[in-house]
């Protein structure tokens, strides 16, 4: 069984808040940020929908479609009813994170990977010790022990995740997205390197802010990214008219090539 | 620092090799296997990426290129550091080495817990042999009304409840109670110390209740072919149980921590082996000891090759002969 075996011993570790540094083969150390009870209670309900949903519909396929009844006598029927519903309920996590290398759709949903304390990708062995203390973190209810050695352990581990070497950390960027827009920085954006990170995460999150606020800060920022358009004129423009010179700014096109309203 | 065009030239010069690690990283890590070159490749562009963020890191360190990097280092590093997925051959390992080596690791353990439920097991049988009236505290009202009326609870049980439903409710119980026996050791081995003593006591006690009733050879005579693994497996899993108790208590390790992670990993191969052993005994209690048509002998017959059969996989005897052969038959 790989991972069964005794744990490697991690190389240099330190932490430092929720950030966890490791040494890697390379010489470059390694930064991986430790995700907290909040994410981890995320995946946790997610997954516990996840399994819960399918326990119930196997149980309505059992009883509608092959007719077969859980009745309290423990007839076969209901061991063929029953049983699929239990292992689906109590096994989902060991067995979706043996096959998925420790991912599980909550994990993925909530951006939180499990890590061993090496930064790798966890064993199975691990993986099955992590889950059979699931036992005593879920003690009394609700996974309260398990949740309190979130509280007070120095990498936010559960006690499943002390014995299994394992930590849970946050996917930190979208890898794909970041390096895309470094590629388009490099090839067409004539920004600044600190004005282009600006602009981007505006218009990033323009959706997300208030209308005076992102007009209020899309203006200071064009008055000092392009310092010879009209103030005026800036101030007098409108809200879309703003963000398309944004975007015309960060895809490196000339003003005079910029949009007009 | 370099300037402005310096970073410029150097950005436009490896973001298309980034860009293009991103879905290959991808791809590999849905693959269960991956090839030398293409495990070569990746080796190449995790030394290739860490360059590049240690440059990122000193030249824009809280840049989305920065942060890209970090990200894409992170996947490389746990793509080149996974272990790989062993099937039939980790398998072996497991029943040749790693289960061998736990079991010989735990022997006084073990030992000690069975002298343990031993013990608890006599002081059940003086217990309830000397105040009858407590062993309402060990059994239910049924299985006493049961013996009382000189039967066993377990009498026509077949009947009532398929063999193959009963054998995985027992199997499911019997593996919760080992697991729990085990993972109770955390509390510094006082947990285990209390589950397998309560679990002695109340074999001990119904044993001398039974025998009050005239119905001990009853109980034996049931108990005989999944008895002797059951008790003795869950005699493993309190010993591994203690063994992680004592490796907080006594850690070998400069950490607590440490130690107790590198117990867990060490005696986790006996827990898998418990865990098989039980479904073995579920199948067992389920079929044979309800059946009234096994007589004792075939019963002490399958007990004791089934505990052979424990005694030879805990020794790794079973394959390690197999391995002998085999490497006997390719050197000639």
């Amino acid at each position: 069984m790989s991972g069964a075996g005794m744990p490697d011993s991690p190389g240099g570790q330190s932490t430092s808040g929720e950030r966890l540094r490791l040494e890697s083969a390379t010489g470059v150390d390694l930064t991986l940020t430790v995700a907290g009870p909040g994410s981890r209670s995320y995946a946790f309900l997610i997954d516990w929908h996840i399994r819960l949903l399918a326990a119930a519909i196997w149980l309505l396929i059992a009883t509608y479609a092959f007719n077969l009844r859980v009745d309290p006598t423990g007839s076969l029927n209901a061991l063929w009813s029953a049983l699929p519903a239990a292992v689906i309920y109590f096994l989902y996590h060991p067995i979706i994170e043996v096959a998925m290398r420790g991912r599980t759709p909550g994990k993925l949903a909530a951006r939180v990977a499990l890590v061993d304390r090496n930064g790798g990708t966890p064993g199975t062995g691990a993986i099955l010790i992590r889950n059979v203390f699931r036992l005593i973190d879920s003690l009394p209810v609700v996974y309260l022990i398990g949740l309190v050695s979130c509280f007070i352990t120095e990498n936010r581990v559960r006690i499943g995740d002390i014995a299994a070497g394992t930590i849970l950390i946050v996917v930190d960027a979208d890898a794909r997205e970041s390096l895309a827009r470094v590629h388009a920085l490099a090839s067409a954006s004539r920004l600044p390197l600190e004005a282009f990170e600006l602009v981007e995460q505006l218009i990033e999150r323009w959706p997300t802010l208030e209308e005076q606020q992102r007009a209020r800060i899309a203006r200071t920022l064009l008055a000092r990214i392009a310092p010879a358009t009209d103030q005026a004129a800036l101030a007098a423009m409108a809200e879309t008219e703003l963000l398309r010179r944004l975007e015309a700014l960060r895809d490196g096109r000339a003003p005079e090539e910029w949009p007009v309203g | 620092m370099a300037d402005e065009a310096e970073l410029r030239a150097w950005l436009a010069a490896r973001a298309g090799a980034w860009q293009g690690l991103v879905p290959r990283l991808e791809q590999l890590r849905r693959r269960r296997a991956a090839g030398v070159d293409e495990s070569l490749e990746m080796v190449d562009a995790y030394r290739g990426v860490a360059r590049d963020l240690a440059f990122a890191r000193r030249l824009a360190p809280a840049s989305r290129a920065a942060a890209g990097l970090e990200a894409l280092y992170a996947q490389l590093h746990a793509l080149i550091g996974r272990r790989p997925r062993g099937g039939a051959a980790a398998l072996l390992d497991l029943l040749r080495t790693d289960i061998p080596a736990a079991a010989a690791g735990v022997r006084k353990h073990i030992a000690a817990m069975a002298a343990l439920m031993l013990v608890a097991a006599l002081a059940g049988w003086w217990l309830i042999a000397t105040y009858p009236t407590l062993i309402d505290l060990m059994a239910s009202e049924d299985m006493i009304e049961h013996v009382e009326n000189g039967h066993l609870w377990t009498e026509g049980i077949i009947n009532i409840t398929p063999s193959s439903v009963l054998s995985v409710h027992i199997l499911a119980n019997n593996i919760t109670v080992s697991v729990f026996a085990f993972c109770a050791g955390i509390f510094l081995g006082i947990g285990t110390f209390y589950l397998i003593a309560l679990n002695g006591l109340m074999l001990g006690g119904l044993f001398a209740f039974v025998q009050q009733h005239g119905l001990a050879l009853a109980l034996l005579t049931f108990i005989m072919a999944h008895g002797p693994v059951e008790l003795s497996v869950i005699c493993i899993a309190g010993a591994a149980g203690l063994a992680l108790g004592e490796s907080i208590v006594h850690p070998t390790l400069p950490r607590r921590r440490d130690s107790f992670q590198a117990c867990a990993h060490g005696v986790a191969p006996l827990l898998l082996l418990c865990a098989a052993l039980l479904i073995g005994c579920g199948f067992i209690e389920g079929f044979v000891s309800p059946d009234a048509t096994f007589p004792l002998a075939s019963r002490i017959v399958i007990g004791l090759c089934y505990f052979s059969v424990m005694c030879a996989l805990m020794s790794g005897r079973l394959f390690r002969d197999a391995q002998a052969r085999r490497r006997r038959r390719n050197s000639w």
